[in-house]
């Protein structure tokens, strides 16, 4: 999947697009968080695209907003969560702009979710077939009792498990096949778009496996795209053509996953990349360090400044803007937007306490509805 | 050698078919393991879900109670130690739960746990040493009791309150930290600082850890030796280096080939056979247990259980593949002697 991502081209910033059909657009989207002290800015303007049959991933550390951003696509921020702004287009649709009943018509068609910790998401007490059949009947309508049972046999087919899964209620299957399940629900109804929140982050390493690649499959060949949440670099490395690093609310780098590995431009995904724990060496470990501002109350200046070993006084003064240096590789960093300026710029002399530090990244999750899972 | 500080000698947990009835279901059979005084070590203690590790932990931490075998600290059975003897243990073996959200109660500060182990261990006089105590103890992960003592559960975060229950445990200055997957729910980011917490604590206060994961890449990273279980057996065990860079049990050689290698031009091999869900769940009543999953099973497999053999110094795989490079090994070690 990745052989073909170098001729690939890919979106410039003004927005031409590439030959590629673009199945999802966002555009500037802003997600609030409303607390008794101020709004914490969980999306801060965002804007990426997913095109037909790839596979996005969107990586970043718990309260970064990656499931909040999932959640605004799908239109699912529950209060005291809103969107402030921005676009989602699914194809030709606007996916802010819809009442709740044009909405619920078009999710499962449009676009489907596989929640964080799916396998937790079916319904103890309704049979697979149940479950299954369920969100085709309300999209489709009934159909005859043959014609739905062949459907839901083949949708087991297609993610691997036996016939016999069709008549079980969730608890009689293991984690794995849960999640499998989701799966299958999820490309029910053949959706362009598959949102996957941590798939398999609650799975054993070799289940983990066996999941993933039934998505892998799933994907080639039915062509869907997918976006891939997660926090494990490893996974990501082993499934996604492109990925997107958020960091506090904003997008920092977006690259094509053997660029993002490679040649990591911003010091954030430079860090990530870095604190993988390998198999292959022993090495020192990276711990990282440092102060993330108050989401409530943004600093002028780079999102990262406050943990970034290279921030110099331009990265305080002045935003960096998400910009292309190479092939579809962008990154938001002055380093690269203003080089002459940055050399000239004094370093910073970082005084923060990690305890500082770590305390202000998670003023984020008192109101995070997702900050608790593990991620 | 002096005694062990932490022996654990043919250890085995039943759980069922008692008075009630019900399945059995062994979840550690025939277990050893020897944690020593000096130096402090790091032990992994490595399997999936069910492979009887958080079982152990328990067993280790008197949770739960053997059904036969023995664990011994300092010498002393922990099933028969008088009051005094187990209110040491108790002070001196600590844990590290994996779900940093769940061990605090809500409805108290966080200072609150600090403070229960003093007054449980009457660890100090009076107030103003035991704030100097859990300073103290806030200092060794890096956080500052200020910023955090008075605040409530929820307002911090996972990694924060994971550092917090560490800190809790270093103040009791134990010699072992039962660690049942201590970072599995924190960030990636954070991860590395805990376990760096982890290595600090083994090197600088000589405590000894029983690090319990599914996830051999932190293992690799920082435990000394490693036991791979596998259905309540030791699949593999050994120095963590040579059980991870060249794994010899099938499940163990599985295991760190589902490992998704970060690296996009490194795909996963796809050649690798994937068991089927029912080989996953079910185990052979007879003979190894990862005989049904086995892609280089023998008959002789399902006779009887494979022993421990030894592949090289410190490292051991229960596999019978295993056998007569044992007996070469020990020919030649006999031929050159």
């Amino acid at each position: 999947m990745g052989e073909h991502s170098n001729d690939r081209k890919q979106p410039s910033r003004d927005g031409s697009l590439d030959s590629r059909r673009v199945v999802l657009d966002v555009q500037d989207l802003r997600v609030h968080y409303a607390t008794p002290r101020g709004d914490v800015i969980a999306v801060n303007g965002i804007s990426f695209q997913v095109y037909e049959g790839e596979t996005v991933g969107l990586v970043g550390e718990s309260g970064c907003g990656k499931t909040t951003t999932a959640m605004a696509i799908l239109r699912l921020v529950q209060p005291p969560g809103r969107i402030i702004g921005g676009r989602v287009m699914v194809e030709d649709t606007d996916l802010v702009s819809l009442n709740e009943k044009q909405l619920r018509q078009l999710r499962w068609v449009k676009l489907a979710l596989i929640p964080q910790g799916a396998m937790n998401s079916l319904n103890p007490v309704m049979r697979i077939k149940d479950q299954i059949g369920d969100a085709i009947t309300t999209h489709e309508g009934r159909l005859p009792a043959d014609v739905l049972k062949q459907r839901i046999l083949d949708l087991l087919n297609q993610v691997g498990l036996p016939a016999r899964v069709y008549g079980m209620y969730p608890h009689e299957l293991s984690g794995g096949m849960k999640q499998r399940v989701c799966v299958a629900m999820a490309i029910a109804l053949n959706p362009p778009l598959i949102i996957a929140d941590e798939p398999t982050s609650a799975l054993d390493v070799v289940v983990q496996r066996v999941v993933a690649q039934t998505l892998l499959d799933v994907k080639q060949r039915l062509g869907v795209s997918m976006i891939l949440i997660g926090h494990d670099m490893g996974l990501q490395a082993q499934l996604v053509d492109r990925i997107i690093v958020m960091y506090a609310g904003n997008i920092v780098e977006i690259a094509p996953v053997r660029e993002a590995f490679k040649n990591p431009l911003h010091p954030y995904t430079q860090l990530l990349i870095a604190s993988i724990p390998s198999i292959k060496e022993r090495k020192p470990l990276k711990v990282t360090e440092g102060l993330t501002h108050d989401l409530r109350n943004p600093p002028p200046g780079c999102v990262f400044q406050f943990r970034c070993p290279h921030a110099r006084e331009i990265c305080r003064a002045l935003k960096p803007q998400l910009r292309e240096y190479g092939s579809g590789h962008l990154t938001a960093c002055h380093i690269y937007e203003n080089a002459g300026e940055y050399e000239r710029s004094a370093p910073i002399v970082t005084t923060a306490t990690p305890s500082a530090a770590l305390y202000a990244a998670d003023l984020f999750k008192e109101v995070d509805p997702h900050g608790r899972a593990a991620s | 050698m002096a005694a062990p500080l932490l022996d654990i000698r043919d250890a085995t947990k039943i759980y069922g078919g008692g008075l009630f009835g019900g399945r059995r279901v062994v979840a550690l059979q025939g277990f050893n393991l020897a944690i020593h005084e000096k130096p402090a070590t790091i032990t992994t203690i490595a399997g999936e879900s069910g492979s009887g590790k958080t079982t152990l932990a328990n067993l280790v931490l008197g949770f739960l109670h053997l059904t036969s075998g023995q664990i011994l600290y300092k010498g002393v059975d922990i099933a028969a130690m008088d009051a005094r003897q187990r209110f040491e243990y108790r002070r001196e073996v600590q844990a590290v739960f994996q779900d940093p959200y769940e061990v605090y109660n809500p409805f108290y500060r966080v200072k609150h746990i600090f403070e229960l182990a003093i007054q449980r261990f009457k660890l100090a006089r009076n107030k103003a040493e035991a704030r100097e105590m859990i300073e103290d103890a806030l200092r060794v992960v890096g956080m500052r009791g200020e910023e955090v003592l008075e605040k409530y559960p929820h307002q911090l975060s996972g990694g924060q309150r994971q550092r917090m229950m560490v800190a809790r445990a270093y103040m009791l200055k134990p010699r072992i930290i039962v660690a049942d997957e201590p970072v599995s729910m924190v960030d990636a980011s954070l991860r590395a600082m805990i376990l760096d917490i982890m290595l600090h604590l083994r090197d600088d206060y000589g405590i000894s850890f029983l690090y319990i994961t599914h996830d051999l890449s932190t293992a690799y990273q920082i435990g000394d030796d490693i036991y791979v279980l596998y259905q309540g057996l030791v699949a593999e065990k050994g120095e963590t280096s040579k059980v991870i860079e060249n794994p010899r049990h099938p499940y163990v050689q599985l295991l760190v080939g589902s490992i998704p290698v970060p690296d996009p031009t490194v795909k996963w091999d796809t050649n690798l056979r994937l068991p089927t869900e029912e080989e996953m769940r079910s185990s052979a009543t007879g003979g190894c247990r990862f005989y049904p999953r086995c892609p280089q099973r023998m008959d002789r497999c399902l006779q009887a259980l494979p022993p421990l053999y030894s592949i090289e110094a410190e490292h051991d795989a229960a596999c019978y593949l295993y056998e007569a490079q044992q007996k070469a090994m020990l020919t030649g070690r006999t031929n050159a002697s």
